[in-house]
């Protein structure tokens, strides 16, 4: 008799650690040809909650490491899933519904993202900050720091190049995240989580969320905890982005707007996406005998 | 224990933790590293010695003119084929992967190199191995943002490198880094008396599976070195040394489309004001003039201390200085380890004989030299006039000149009194104290209330006779870009 295979549960990912929806709530996850892959973890908006307080208890440690030793966490999570590759070919086939070498091509692209963010991680000051020849006898600095927590939605139809274009340089740039993965191509998502917990990335740093974004966008848009959101993953309903923008205004979070469709995440990414979550703080001090 | 009716500290005694050197294997014989390969050179060959032992540690071909015309167009043929072509991003999984086999390897790395070079294991392991590593990591994550860099994104072809026996590593990994991400390809000589971690560098890059050519390791003295800085199709020459050497690379280069940077000899100030911390300021001297036995050319070889706290700090600095442990390199406890070379020790025997000879007085820490290798204890001069020499001329060994000032216009005349301007140190509690002496130094490093600092994102070169260029941070990819003509 053929051996029955072990199945994963798909979990939520919060604080570093595998928590089921406390709602108790999944919902049937398809693959691209509409047959049943798994239950996954419907996130409640106290899940949503939870993965802010998770991340807010992260932001102090990650945000005070190194330029450099965020460079290297971010550098090590490439060589994990570079080393888990025939796992996310195999998600993004099933997820995404691609070929076996347009997968491959589409990991190679994210693997590459995440090499691409682990340089930034120390050169960002060099690039937006600078010192300021301000008229009098003066230091003037301007450097640049991470504005705290950042809640992402991320893109509906690229699962997983779309979700480290967007996750990637709000952690590279020092803030902490909650995530909602993808709601109809979750899997990629919740695999990935897998491979931060075992990068040296600090529990609560990246908290990802699945499910339906009618109980947990709303819930992280309105969140006085929350310091920017980014509304990328609502591309094509400016209705819904609109409406989570006014919540989003209650504590002057800062905003990126959906895109009218999603982006081509294979393009080089530029740097916007890093300095929409910092902030710039300038330094005088007074120079003199 | 005996009693002692003395009441000044007593050196603890150490047991010796030496750490173990069956990590390295050293080969009886090295070649050059040419086209990804190691190859005979054409040339003779040369001994390099442990100068804490004066043991022989291998024989090391010296390349000639024709060796090294085979290394330039080794490295010429990697930039037109391969590396010069190649996207950004793909040349900086190369270097992150030499950054990561730097990391793996340390240990081995750090114990060669205290054996080669004669410094401290303590630094090799702690200073030297992770900086280079990081130094490679952070320009690897320039290879593919050169846009952001404001000096373009065109490599200039083939560097000449020459690197000094002070930090043989590091200095290997400042110039290799950086030329390599803006996708430059490079020959490197290291110093004669130092080649074997740039030797084993060889072999990281191989490991790395970086393409044939795009490093090249050619070994030699001087000779070696100006055939490779004079080499027709050298695009960009980078030299780390001394400022004579340095003097000399400008001439030979002179007339020629050659981009030049060059890191040259200082002779620091160290100034202490009186509401300076003084045991931080005690620790700053110390780790500023002994730090690799005063081998560094940012060293602080001038303290410049106030009058009112003179006193107090050469008493405070000498105590310190009698806890400094000098001896075998690869032991752990080991503060100070042996003067780099025969030649060296020469010049640092002569050069304090002259400070006595013109007045100056002199103190040692007692401690014991060993019977073999080349060693100097660390030695303090007061009462040191600026036209003395030893006050004027870089030393390169653990001596270090005492002068006075009283106001703070007096510290910073006496500062900038040298053709030199490498770097400088200022310790005081005042924040506008430090911004404007910082602001009156003529020094392309200054140190505030810390000494002998160096990160790969931070810039270092001089002013003036200490060289032209920068290496580190986003300012020393100008040196490899032709966007970045200084």
């Amino acid at each position: 008799m053929a051996r029955a295979e072990v199945r994963k549960t798909y979990k939520l990912f919060i604080g570093g650690e595998f928590p089921r929806s406390e709602s108790g709530h999944s919902y049937v996850v398809e693959d691209a040809q509409g047959r049943f892959v798994a239950n996954a973890a419907l996130a409640s908006r106290k899940d949503a909650r939870d993965a802010v307080s998770a991340a807010r208890k992260a932001f102090g440690g990650w945000a005070g490491r190194t330029a450099y030793n965020r460079g290297q966490v971010l550098y090590r999570v490439a060589e994990v899933m570079e080393d888990r590759r025939p796992q996310f070919v195999e998600a993004l086939r099933q997820g995404e519904g691609l070929t076996a070498a347009a997968a491959g091509r589409v990991l190679d692209e994210t693997i590459d993202r995440l090499v691409w963010y682990a340089g930034w991680t120390d050169k960002l000051t060099q690039v937006v900050g600078n010192a300021n020849p301000v008229a009098g006898p003066f230091f003037n600095l301007s450097t640049p720091e991470p504005t705290g927590v950042v809640a992402v939605i991320a893109p509906q139809e690229s699962s997983l190049l779309g979700l480290v274009s967007v996750l990637a340089p709000v952690i590279a740039a020092g803030n902490a995240v909650v995530v909602t993965a993808s709601v109809l191509r979750p899997l990629a998502a919740v695999t990935f989580s897998e491979v931060l917990a075992t990068s040296d990335v600090p529990g609560g740093v990246v908290n990802i969320l699945t499910g339906s974004l009618d109980r947990t966008a709303v819930t992280l848009a309105s969140h006085m905890d929350v310091n920017a959101i980014d509304l990328t993953g609502l591309a094509g309903d400016p209705a819904q982005a609109a409406a989570l923008e006014v919540e989003a205004a209650a504590n002057l979070k800062r905003v990126r707007r959906a895109p009218a469709v999603e982006p081509d995440w294979s393009a080089e990414p530029g740097i916007g996406r890093m300095t929409d979550v910092l902030e710039t703080k300038t330094v005088w001090h007074p120079i003199g005998v | 224990m005996a009693s002692t009716r003395s009441t000044t500290a007593r050196a603890f005694e150490y047991a010796p933790a030496p750490e173990s050197r069956s990590i390295v294997d050293i080969a009886p014989s090295y070649g050059l590293f040419v086209g990804g390969e190691f190859v005979d050179g054409h040339g003779k060959s040369f001994k390099t010695i442990s100068p804490s032992s004066e043991e022989v540690l291998a024989e090391i071909a010296e390349a000639d003119e024709a060796d090294v015309d085979l290394a330039v167009k080794a490295a010429r043929r990697a930039h037109s084929r391969v590396w010069g072509r190649m996207p950004g991003k793909e040349r900086a999984k190369y270097l992150f992967r030499i950054a990561r086999i730097i990391q793996e390897r340390g240990r081995e790395l750090a114990v060669l190199e205290s054996i080669d070079n004669g410094k401290p294991i303590k630094e090799t392991r702690d200073v030297d191995v992770p900086i280079a590593a990081a130094h490679f990591f952070y320009y690897a994550g320039w290879a593919d943002k050169l846009e952001y860099s404001g000096y373009g994104t065109e490599s200039l072809g083939v560097a000449g490198q020459v690197i000094p026996w002070n930090f043989p590593l590091l200095m290997l990994s400042w110039k290799i880094a950086p030329a390599l991400a803006a996708g430059n390809t490079v020959v490197l000589k290291p110093a004669e008396t130092t080649p074997l971690t740039a030797l084993l560098f060889a072999e990281i890059c191989q490991q790395a599976d970086l393409p044939p050519g795009v490093v090249n390791i050619i070994t030699g003295a001087g000779d070696t070195g100006r055939a490779l800085v004079s080499h027709p199709d050298v695009d960009k020459v980078a030299f780390t040394g001394s400022t004579e050497v340095g003097r000399a690379i400008a001439k030979a280069v002179a007339g020629t489309d050659k981009r030049v940077t060059l890191e040259l000899g200082g002779k620091a100030a160290n100034i202490v004001f009186d509401d300076a911390p003084l045991d931080q300021a005690v620790e700053g001297i110390v780790n500023g003039i002994f730090f690799n036995q005063g081998h560094v050319c940012c060293a602080g070889s001038r303290l410049l201390v106030q009058e009112s706290v003179a006193d107090e700090v050469l008493a405070r600095l000498k105590r310190r200085m009698a806890t400094l442990r000098l001896g075998d390199p690869l032991d752990k406890n080991t503060d100070v380890g042996a003067i780099n070379s025969a030649e060296q020790l020469a010049k640092i025997r002569e050069l304090s004989e002259i400070g006595e000879q013109e007045g100056a007085e002199r103190w040692s820490a007692p401690c014991e030299l060993p019977d073999h290798g080349f060693w100097f204890p660390p030695t303090v001069f007061t009462g040191v006039t600026q036209a003395h020499r030893i006050a004027r001329e870089e030393i390169f060994g653990p001596v270090l000149s005492v002068l006075t000032f009283r106001t703070p216009a007096e510290a910073i005349e006496k500062a900038n009194n040298t053709p030199y301007g490498l770097s400088a140190g200022v310790w005081t509690d005042k924040g506008s104290r430090i911004l404007k002496m910082a602001n009156a130094l003529r020094a392309g490093v200054v140190w505030a209330n810390t000494f002998n600092k160096f990160d790969p994102t931070s810039p270092f070169g001089g002013y003036k006779e200490s060289g032209y260029g920068r290496e580190g941070g986003r300012h020393g990819l100008a040196a490899y870009l032709k966007g970045g003509h200084a």
